[in-house]
């Protein structure tokens, strides 16, 4: 801003200060018309309704603390990568290599360990978990973060570089990565505790590792898109990129580091896995990028670019969950879970949509 | 700033000893097998009007990318205050005080107004963090400074704006940066009555600070009502410039069309 703008508009500013130009800036939408108009709200209370259903059901069974722990460890993993999914495809892209980045995380981590030689013979990847090191640890969550760098890299590269369609680019890094990940372990799973109090142990008492994890990284998740200038051009970048472009924001490498968060949230989410299940998969986790994809979608996020919502992605993991587990508790075919997602993430989207075209004038 | 001399006569075609704040000289851009632009040049002065007009495909819409680092030509130079730059990106024009509001407005349609006033210059806490409540109070602040059309609630997206509102969101953030020369191309051209008014009015604001202002448009009474100068663009290339009074409508109409022309062009 110019020096004479900026003096007018402190001028302007004073004037203001003591009379309404607070209130004409912010007015608050009343709490009503904040609930209408976002969608996370219809879906935070599809879930509290779910949530409240199957409690009233099986009622000691499904309600419980424990049952309810126990879903908030079944859901931190896929949590911790859908957050890292929401900046993909905020900027309009998509994430298909997402079970690569596990896997690659689970790999890496495991092949670090297996070449940390122990003292009286053998390698870290054959300790037992109460003899692990933090040394083990962090090597091994280095090994998985790099993994994630390493796939997010490649695929901010061809998107933004050579411009391939998100879609196409990164099911490439699918095929490739989980090619890279049964090449380096020659096709075979290879188990290890040394990471168990990863996952099992309690930092704060009463809350798994992986739980508190999880938090962490929603807030981190949360703070880096709707408060930090990094989340705000991710959305501008999503929602106009030629308009970022003509305010001179560095779209490539913008676009470049957000495929690379989405990469690091799966090498870490793989890094979790190994942890929680003492484990890799490869061949496994087949399904996690669709449903990354379906819970950041059910979370009010558009595929489109431009919006997302941190804690929406938070509900999206959950409603799935809680229809899988709630199914089964209730005797219901867990099969029945599969359509009612399909079901709930179709209206969701529509009903996103509906509310968008109402509300652009375009 | 540099302040104008009233008594300079800065007319055409002889432009007197004057330094052009922003000069265009035989630019040339072709996209593929159009040329769309055969040798363009132009002068805007500080604290003027300068008018660009010319027919559909004249070529209007590029030279100004070309004069705010969109486009890089692929002949001629650039001047601005008489010292040729070379600008590969907007950045590069805004860190010269070139500021522009571009024919399809390159708003985020998705962010609020003043996020999009801020974009790429966002007021920062804790040096990563936006801070948000002191942007929504520049940007409606200097809405009202500006006399740009209020919009209702700074926090929707200028997606659910009126035509008119996301135009004056464009002009908005144009006008808060500008420090040297403000373009705006067509910017009255989604706009009512009321709102044209207000952009004129906003157009002599901005050049009695001084500032050189490129302004587009299709409508004449209004150009030579607002225009200190005006200068013809056809199929590319300058043909024609006029100091206010010396041009009317049917001069005008004259020159977009061919039949008139006081320029050799290159
Ligand atoms: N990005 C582009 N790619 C290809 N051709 C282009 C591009 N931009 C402009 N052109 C062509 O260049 C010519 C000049 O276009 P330009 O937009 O500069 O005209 P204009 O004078 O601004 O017209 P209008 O008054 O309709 O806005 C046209 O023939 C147009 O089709
Ligand atoms: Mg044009």
């Amino acid at each position: 801003m110019t020096d004479s703008t900026k003096a007018a508009l402190e001028a302007e500013l004073e004037a203001e200060k003591s009379s309404d130009v607070t209130a004409n800036v912010e007015p608050r939408p009343s709490l009503l018309r904040r609930l209408a108009t976002t969608p996370v709200w219809i879906t935070l209370a599809f879930l509290l309704v779910l949530i409240v259903v199957f409690s009233v059901l099986a009622p000691g069974k499904f309600g419980t603390a424990s049952n309810l722990s126990l879903l908030a460890q079944n859901v931190a993993i896929l949590t911790v990568v859908s957050v890292g999914t929401t900046f993909v495809i905020a900027t309009a892209g998509i994430d298909l290599s997402i079970p690569s980045g596990i896997i690659l995380g689970e790999v890496f981590a495991a092949q670090v360990l297996g070449h940390i030689p122990v003292a009286g013979g053998g390698t870290a990847i054959d300790i037992a978990g109460e003899n692990t090191t933090a040394f083990y640890i962090l090597a091994a969550l280095a090994a998985s973060l790099f993994a994630g760098f390493l796939l997010g890299a490649v695929n901010g590269f061809v998107v933004a570089y050579m411009r391939i369609p998100p879609m196409l680019a990164t099911l490439g890094t699918l095929g490739g990565g989980l090619g890279v990940g049964l090449l380096l372990q020659k096709g075979v799973n290879v188990a290890t505790y040394a990471l168990n109090p990863v996952a099992t142990g309690h930092l704060i008492p009463g809350i798994s590792n992986l739980v508190l994890i999880a938090v962490v990284v929603v807030v981190v998740g949360y703070v880096g898109m709707h408060m930090s200038v990094f989340g705000r051009h991710t959305l501008a970048v999503g929602s106009n990129e030629e308009a970022a472009r003509r305010v001179g924001l560095r779209v490539r490498r913008h676009l470049l580091k957000v495929y690379i968060i989405g990469g690091v949230a799966s090498g870490f989410g793989g890094f979790l896995s190994l942890a929680y299940f003492s484990t890799t998969s490869v061949g496994g986790h087949t399904t996690d990028n669709l449903q990354a994809i379906t819970a950041v979608a059910l979370g009010g996020t558009s595929l489109f670019g431009g919006v997302a919502v941190v804690l929406g992605t938070l509900i999206g993991v959950w409603i799935p969950a809680v229809l899988q587990n709630g199914f089964i508790i209730v005797g219901v075919n867990p099969y029945w879970q599969l359509i009612a997602v399909g079901v709930v993430l179709i209206i969701a989207v529509w009903i996103d949509q509906l509310r968008r075209r109402g509300q652009n004038r375009r | 700033m540099t302040s104008t001399d009233p008594s300079m006569n800065p007319g055409a075609p002889a432009t007197g000893s004057r330094v052009a704040a922003l000069e265009a000289r035989s630019i040339v851009k072709s996209f593929g097998t159009v040329r769309a632009l055969r040798g363009a040049s132009f002068e805007a002065y500080p604290g003027e009007v300068t008018a660009l007009v010319g027919d559909n495909g004249a070529g209007k819409s590029t030279l100004i990318k070309a004069m705010s680092g969109v486009y890089s030509p692929d002949a001629g130079e650039i001047l601005v205050d008489g010292n040729a730059v070379r600008m590969s990106n907007p950045l590069d024009a805004a860190g010269l005080g070139i500021e522009t509001v571009y024919q399809d407005l390159a708003l985020a349609p998705d962010l609020d107004a003043a996020a999009n006033v801020f974009l790429g210059r966002e007021l920062r806490r804790l040096r990563f963090l936006t801070d948000q409540a002191e942007m929504r109070r520049q940007t409606a602040a200097s809405f009202k400074m500006l006399g740009v059309g209020l919009v209702q609630d700074l926090r929707v997206p200028v997606a659910s704006f009126s035509g008119g509102q996301r135009q004056s969101v464009a002009i908005a953030r144009a006008a808060m940066w500008a420090s040297h020369v403000i373009i705006m191309d067509e910017p009255t051209a989604a706009l009512g009555v009321i709102q044209t008014g207000k952009v004129l009015e906003l157009i002599d604001t901005v050049r009695a600070r001084g500032l050189a202002v490129v302004f587009v448009s299709h409508n004449l009474p209004e150009v030579l009502q607002v225009a200190d100068r005006i200068e013809v663009m056809r199929l590319g290339a300058r043909v024609a410039r006029f100091r206010r009074g010396e041009a009317d409508v049917d001069r005008l109409i004259a020159s977009i069309s061919g039949a008139y022309a006081n320029e050799v062009t290159a």
